[in-house]
């Protein structure tokens, strides 16, 4: 199924991940429009479900692999696949091939899916070559490095650059942009006072940035950071890149304003 | 040494709420990463030193055994002494006896994790041999009765009020008037003190950072040359080793020397380093009579071959606990045992047990700054997931946990049941997050809720929205 | 089974491999022979002028202070009027060097030489350096009775004489003129890399010069 000729736009299919899907279905929307805008004939499998990292990361191999035998049926199809998070992207690229270690068959379509596996922001700027989004946000922000994306897949120019083509808006570097906020998929739940003790560090360093938007790429460390920002009262708002690159800003901000 | 690993969270707690300690902990945030990165940034073939200190590494030991064969043929033929440890208590009693020999009463110390891992001091002190630990904080540590909460700065917990404290407290010959407000005054106090051991101690213990086969040598790294006066004043010198140490060649050792310091403290290299072979040879003025190295297992030899060896090639240079949000949050005694962070993390479940220091590798956000930054490239959160397999294999990790996991895992792995069931439940969440669009408080989800708020969803889930669409 | 026997089973039986694999063990010997060169660092290769220069510098940015001057007979003179300089007495320990005792210590008035090992109650020692490393602003310090080891550490100020012609680019040519000097795995008991005066930052962080070791590196680099 996959298009031969090389002018054919390319068929992405839409990882739009676990967390997107069910909390913010507005960055699922803002990814099609990127890609769509990128030039890309954009599917969405509905067969698709979660990247199978709780169950990865928490020693459940077994039950990581089948959720990834699941994925990998759903997308090998595609020309690219593309999900609008690092750390799904990172699982699905890094990580799904080492699942299935002694067995060839399935580690080599794991070999080969892994290949078509990016992260959105830095898809549309690496391999398709978007310099500049047509969108406007009238704000100052700031943007925090996911972990999983900077170190996985060394995302850190691509969202900044295109945020730069975004009219009105103005973006400030944060304070230890490059480390974690705390969240870390079970880890905020498990051990929750030190979850808490990294986060009060990032909110601060957003506080102290004087930023009145906060942007990342992982609903994850959104949530994570959206949730202690609200919680401490701040009135910095908090969006996943993706809806100001797509210039998809009429809702409101993760967990409210 | 006790391990309270299992109680890593209490500990977590306590820490958190140990203002002394957090003030002393915002050093490692500020001090250890800017030296680092500016030394690493001078140096345009730092990441292909990595490349090639992690090879050789790699190399010594997959041929493990030829290379310890081939250091004591050379220690023995250099006049000293190799004594083979199986197991910490093997290596305590192997050297309470060459202490014993020597008719020692006091014995230095240069700085040594491995003297850590094998609870030596409390040992020679139960056996009437006084062990002086002669590295300035190593010393101040010694006299709080503590153990390192960092592996090259084992008094990064402490503040300078509190050295000064603890100093007036044991040194009771110091006058009130003496200002000891500065870390210069501090550090000369302990000098001075210090000084008369090194000439009193009959034994010198140090560590090893590189066992070298080609000539049986062993090297330490010091800044304060504490490790040198140890081992040149005393009659005997005592290096304790683990396996692992061993490498080829000191061309290897120079390979390896370069990213040790710069990881570790962002130094080209560390004022001392010093390459010692055998006894004091004919005609030397100084230097020990006798030379002995107690090489150890510990357990190192299981790891090799298994999902864990690549730990081995981990030269201590702390820059993985440096640049570890969990480690700046709760400091290294949190972990409960002699190695904290993320090495810990990896190492201590190797050493003592998944059972005890199950917290260890859980204990991790998995953000990667620790294997971003290591010289050995060691694949540390991959193997801090290696220990999560073993304990949910063994189903040691709580049984909430698990079923949890397990009842997503269930769905995630049938997409019509796991739409149905995430489309009512969002919409529940979302009705319950009103107008304000969150939560500040979730059934079963206090973990979160206890220091955040819960962002409600949008409503409707993505894949619904997209199913609607597709339905013409 | 002797501990020894024991761990080296332990670690053959780990690595899946035998004690009589000839093959291995003559590939082992070989590296060990042949010691390959790793990465050098293109920093300390540079021609002998700038890499005296390299050395100099990089010293001094770890606070070893550097005195050059043309000929070993102007040493000792300079050596008087460093401790002059910092109001020490004029008096020094050193050991019993060739390069050292030619030098006209005679010619300087009430300076005392005592020779042989430090016994702690030196405030200034003069060593000759085997070597220099300009990629670190490293000496390198052999022990034996030239130059003992305890003088390396025990004084408060430790001067050093470096010839520039034995300033190396790099660590790993230092190494092989240490090999060279001795034979191929033979070694003296002691070989001191030394980069600065002795120092500490443990406590909170902050530089303090002279831990155990010399408060003062001092280098007089001939030539």
């Amino acid at each position: 199924m996959t298009s031969k000729d090389p002018e054919a736009p390319p068929r992405v299919g839409l990882f739009v991940t676990c967390l997107v899907d069910l909390f913010r279905p507005t960055v699922g929307f803002a990814a099609i429009k990127l890609l769509e805008d990128a030039g890309c004939t954009v599917e969405v499998p509905l067969a698709q479900t979660c990247c199978g990292q709780p169950a990865y990361n928490s020693g459940d191999r077994k039950d990581a692999r089948a959720i990834a035998e699941n994925a990998i049926s759903v997308f090998e199809d595609f020309d690219y696949v593309v999900a609008p998070s690092g750390s799904c992207a990172g699982m699905l690229k890094r990580h799904y091939p080492g699942l299935f270690s002694g067995d060839p068959d399935w580690q080599a379509r794991a070999g080969a899916f892994a290949g078509k596996v990016h992260e959105l922001v830095s898809f549309l700027s690496d391999i398709r070559g978007v310099r500049a989004v047509t969108a406007r946000h009238e704000a100052t922000v700031t943007y925090h490095d996911s972990c999983s994306g900077l170190r996985e897949l060394g995302i850190r120019s691509q969202p900044r650059s295109l945020l730069a083509s975004v009219e009105g808006l103005e973006l400030v570097e944060l304070e230890d942009a490059d480390v974690c906020c705390g969240f870390g998929g079970t880890f905020c739940v498990k051990y929750p006072d030190i979850s808490n003790a990294i986060l009060d560090a990032k909110t601060g360093c957003v506080e102290a940035s004087g930023a009145g938007t906060l942007l990342a790429g992982d609903l994850g460390c959104l949530m994570n950071m959206a949730g202690k920002l609200k919680r401490q009262r701040s009135r910095v708002e908090v969006r996943h890149v993706a809806e100001v690159l797509a210039g998809m800003t009429d809702g409101p901000p993760i967990g409210g304003r | 040494m006790r391990i309270t690993s299992p109680a890593f969270k209490e500990n977590a707690r306590l820490a958190l709420a140990d203002p002394q300690l957090q003030q002393a902990l915002g050093n490692v945030r500020s001090g250890f990463i800017d030296k680092r990165e500016t030394a690493v940034d001078a140096l345009p073939e730092f990441e292909a030193l990595r490349d090639s200190a992690r090879a050789i590494k790699d190399h010594a030991l997959q041929n493990l055994d030829l290379y310890l064969e081939a250091y004591e043929a050379k220690v023995l033929a250099s006049g000293g002494h190799v004594h083979w440890a199986e197991t910490a208590e093997d290596a305590r009693n192997i050297i309470l006896g060459i202490c014993r020999s020597a008719g020692a009463r006091t014995v230095t110390k240069g700085k040594s994790m491995i003297t850590e891992e094998i609870a030596l001091n409390e040992f020679l002190e139960e056996n009437g041999i006084r062990p002086v630990e002669t590295d300035l904080v190593e010393y101040i540590i010694q006299l709080r009765r503590e153990h390192p909460s960092h592996i090259i700065a084992p008094a990064v917990h402490v503040t300078q009020a509190q050295v000064e404290a603890d100093f007036r407290r044991v040194h009771d010959h110091l006058p009130v008037a003496r200002d000891l407000s500065e870390p210069e005054a501090l550090l000369g106090e302990a000098r001075r003190v210090l000084r008369s051991k090194y000439f009193e101690a009959d034994v010198g213990i140090t560590g090893a950072n590189f066992l070298v086969a080609e000539t049986g040598s062993s090297v330490i790294v010091t800044n304060e040359g504490n490790g040198d006066l140890t081992q040149i004043l005393g009659k005997v010198h005592v290096v304790v080793a683990s396996i692992e140490k061993i490498v080829p060649t000191l061309e290897d050792t120079a390979q390896i020397l370069r990213v040790l310091a710069r990881s570790a403290t962002g130094q080209d290299m560390s004022v001392y380093t010093t390459v010692s072979t055998g006894p004091r040879r004919w005609g030397d003025p100084d230097g020990p009579a006798e030379y002995h190295v107690v090489i150890i297992d510990n357990g190192r030899s299981a790891m090799l071959g298994s999902d864990f060896q690549d730990m081995l090639r981990c030269i201590r240079c702390g820059a993985c606990m440096n640049h570890c949000p969990v480690y700046h949050a709760v400091g290294g005694h949190a972990y409960g045992w002699v190695y904290p962070g993320p090495m810990g993390a990896v190492l201590t479940p190797s050493l003592v047990g998944v059972d005890k220091a199950g917290h260890l590798p859980n204990a991790s956000t998995f953000c990667g700054r620790c294997e971003s930054v290591c010289p050995m490239k060691i694949p540390l959160p991959r193997m801090m997931r290696h220990w999560r397999e073993r304990e949910f294999e063994r189903a040691l990790n709580p049984a909430a946990a698990r079923y949890g996991l397990k009842a997503w895992a269930f769905l995630a792995r049938r997409p019509a049941l796991y739409q149905a069931v995430t489309a009512t439940g969002m919409r529940l969440l979302s009705l319950l997050g009103g107008r304000k669009r969150r939560l500040s408080w979730l059934p079963l989800g206090g973990s979160w809720t206890k220091h955040r708020e819960f962002p409600a969803p949008e409503g409707s889930t993505f894949l619904r929205q997209m199913k609607a669409r597709a339905r013409p | 089974m002797s501990p020894r026997d024991a761990i080296l089973a332990k670690v053959r039986a780990a690595l899946k491999t035998e004690a009589g694999d000839d093959a291995r063990r003559r590939k082992i010997m070989a590296r060990l022979r042949k010691a390959p060169a790793g990465v050098i660092p293109a920093r300390g290769q540079l021609p002998p002028a700038e890499r005296t220069e390299l050395f100099c510098q990089m010293a001094e940015k770890l606070f070893a202070s550097v005195h050059r001057l043309k000929r070993h007979d102007e040493v000792p003179k300079a050596v008087a009027a460093y401790l002059r300089a910092r109001n020490l007495p004029a008096a020094v320990r050193m050991g019993e060097d060739p390069r050292l005792e030619a030098m006209p210590w005679d010619g300087l008035r009430a300076f005392s030489v005592r020779r042989g090992a430090s016994d702690g109650d030196d405030d200034a020692g003069v060593s000759y350096a085997f070597a220099g490393i300009a990629e670190t602003g490293t000496v390198v310090m052999l022990s034996g009775a030239d130059n003992p080891s305890t003088i390396n550490f025990l004084p408060e100020h430790h001067i050093v004489v470096v010839d520039a012609a034995s300033i190396q680019g790099d660590l790993e040519s230092a190494i092989a003129g240490v090999r060279t000097h001795f034979g191929r795995g033979r070694m003296p008991r002691t070989v001191n890399l030394i980069s600065g005066p002795s120092r500490s930052g443990d406590i909170e962080q902050k530089l303090v010069l002279g831990a155990h070791g010399p408060r003062a590196l001092h280098l007089i680099v001939v030539g």
